[in-house]
């Protein structure tokens, strides 16, 4: 954001982030009970599902931006 | 409650013994000269990506959380599965601001976030509102954490009148002031080691377990009122009880890392990779959240609240009494003692970090910045062990003689005043754009108008926002920290104007490793 910083590279992979925040910040999208896994509604193992992927998301960013810092 | 429960308060004593061994043991790990700072108040700065995913877990996802997120669900339902979202959006925080901070504040020796903001803007007293309001949102914190020891000590069975039924919580206290006072940061990193694998195996032991008694997920679920499972879905000209949802999740994850037991906790990684690499795993702490707000379902599905035995725990404790019914229900009594010593340790890990965060935030950015400007190295270690000491003291006072629901009003309001720090902190870490001035103003209107809508709305976290007809219920915290901002980005030129000095110690390659 400040133009003397010339180290830090905005990556496309922070694009990752922008999708995790934009599904689990649209609640209209999972407040649902079908389809069930387990017996569990849709609200809660999908919630708990996008946990795992954004852990997953979080680890490729790190992987892909590693070598330019 | 009659009846001590001998077998579960004996396993429940014994592990906590042992975890009494552990934090005094602590202060030859990594040894260090505990007389400096910076080696009692954030362990030398010496903790690798293991030890700190120990310790901001066991920091962050406290005995409070544990007690009070399955206790939300079990009283209001769905919606307390925000704690889900919120954890979710924390990581990318923590892997894009924090490493930038904990560069910085290892380059010029900063231990607190206000030393990081006197540091960046120059001014004194714009690092004081940093400072009081970490302190101040913190100590209500703490108070909570003893709470959550009180409650399964009353599940125990261990009860008594007057100053008797507060025994183990003031011996609990003690262990916790002394251990901290003599090994400091050291202490809550490896007992959160212990705890948190007692955390894992209790809940990870409740999701098998209470399923296969209760006939699968299924049935639970559908024994558990509709309104409870889902959302309510909104109705005509307001965004309900989704922009609760989503704004309760988004403030939460943008105070939490502001908070000083956070910071303490990042700032003692040993390097900025390992903050990273911790962005990374530590979602495995929000799976387990994500089970535990399930439980609080459980326990309606149970029927446990009506059960004559568990009633008077409910009378008591409130919703918060959910999770130690369903493991006494559930479970055989060595295993109950195992679930609530995870609990009680799992509330002095994070009460030993907040109490030398805020030891920290006196020593270096009160007592130094204003009343003794040159101490040294000696002084300035033996004052915070002092302070630690006081900040708990203050704690068990307030959780004994007041009320509980004040303590977590408190909180509450402390989630709004702490978010107010965002702009000078998380924006000041990319950019020496803001005026100080104009930063300082930002942040007591922010600090006044979400303190005001906390009281218009009974001290509920939402207020519902009315704009042309349509309203939109949200979280205080985050209404008011826009607000914040907006009034930091105006006065920024305005300010400018008026005075030509911009003091900034650091330097922008300050901010990368290496």
């Amino acid at each position: 954001m400040n133009g003397a910083q010339k180290k830090e590279k905005a990556s496309w992979w922070y694009l990752l982030f922008v999708l995790q925040y934009l599904v689990i910040l649209w609640p209209p999208f999972y407040n649902k009970i079908e389809p069930t896994l387990i017996g569990l509604p849709f609200f809660y193992w999908f919630q708990l599902l996008w946990v795992i992927v954004s852990a997953v998301f979080t680890a490729v960013v790190y992987w892909a931006t590693r070598g330019s810092r | 409650m009659a009846e001590i429960n001998w077998t579960a308060l004996i396993v429940f004593i014994l592990l906590f013994g042992f975890i009494t061994w552990l934090g005094f043991a602590a202060a030859r790990w990594r040894k260090g000269d505990l007389d400096l700072l910076h080696e009692w108040g954030l362990g030398g700065r010496r903790f690798g990506t293991v030890v700190t995913w120990f310790l901001v877990g066991g920091d962050i996802y406290t005995a409070y959380t544990f007690i009070a997120v399955p206790a939300l669900a079990f009283g209001a339902g769905a919606v307390a599965f925000f704690a889900v979202p919120y954890t979710i959006l924390i990581y990318p925080l923590l892997f894009l601001v924090f490493p930038r901070l904990w560069n910085v504040c290892h380059k010029h020796g900063y231990i607190t976030a206000a030393d990081f903001v006197r540091g960046r803007f120059g001014n004194r007293w714009l690092a004081l509102a940093i400072t009081l309001t970490g302190i101040v949102a913190t100590l209500p914190y703490i108070a909570l954490q003893l709470l959550g020891i009180q409650v399964v000590v009353g599940a125990l069975g261990v009860t008594g009148s007057g100053l008797a039924a507060d025994l183990p919580l003031i011996i609990a206290f003690g262990v916790l002031a002394a251990f901290t006072y003599s090994s400091g940061l050291r202490a809550p990193a490896s007992i959160a080691i212990v705890k948190d694998i007692l955390i894992y195996v209790a809940t990870f032991a409740i999701i098998i377990v209470v399923p296969l008694k209760l006939g699968g997920f299924g049935k639970i679920f559908a024994a558990v009122p509709a309104g409870k499972v889902l959302l309510a879905v909104p109705g005509d000209h307001t965004t309900g009880a989704y922009s609760s949802y989503a704004t309760l999740a988004l403030g939460s994850a943008l105070a939490l890392f502001l908070y000083p037991h956070s910071m303490t906790a990042i700032l003692s990684a040993n390097s900025s990779h390992a903050i990273r690499r911790n962005a990374a795993i530590l979602p495995g702490y929000s799976f387990m959240l994500g089970l535990l707000a399930m439980i609080g379902l459980f326990v309606i599905a149970a029927g446990i609240a009506d059960m004559p035995a568990y009633a008077p725990g409910f009378k008591h404790y409130g919703s918060n009494f959910a999770v130690p019914a369903l493991l006494l229900h559930i479970f055989p009594s060595w295993f109950v003692g195992v679930a609530f010593a995870a609990i009680a340790i799992g509330a002095l890990v994070p009460a030993a970090i907040m109490s030398i965060a805020v030891a920290n935030l006196y020593t270096r950015n009160i007592h130094r910045e204003f009343i003794n400007r040159s101490p040294s190295d000696k002084q300035e270690a033996q004052m915070a062990k002092w302070v630690s000491m006081i900040a708990k003291l203050g704690a068990l006072i307030f959780i004994i003689f007041v009320p509980t629901k004040y303590a977590i009003q408190l909180q509450l309001l402390g989630g709004i005043w702490i978010i107010q720090t965002l702009p000078a902190v998380m924006l000041g870490a990319y950019t020496r754009w803001f005026n100080d001035w104009a930063l300082l103003i930002g942040w007591a209107a922010g600090t006044i108008a979400g303190t005001a809508m906390a009281i218009v709305s009974n001290l509920t976290p939402t207020f519902a926002l009315t704009v042309g007809g349509h309203t939109f219920p949200g979280y205080s915290a985050l209404y008011t920290v826009l607000l914040n901002l907006l009034i930091a980005v105006v006065l920024t030129p305005v300010f400018n104007g008026l005075r030509a000095a911009r003091l900034d110690e650091t330097a922008p390659a300050d901010y990368f490793a290496g």
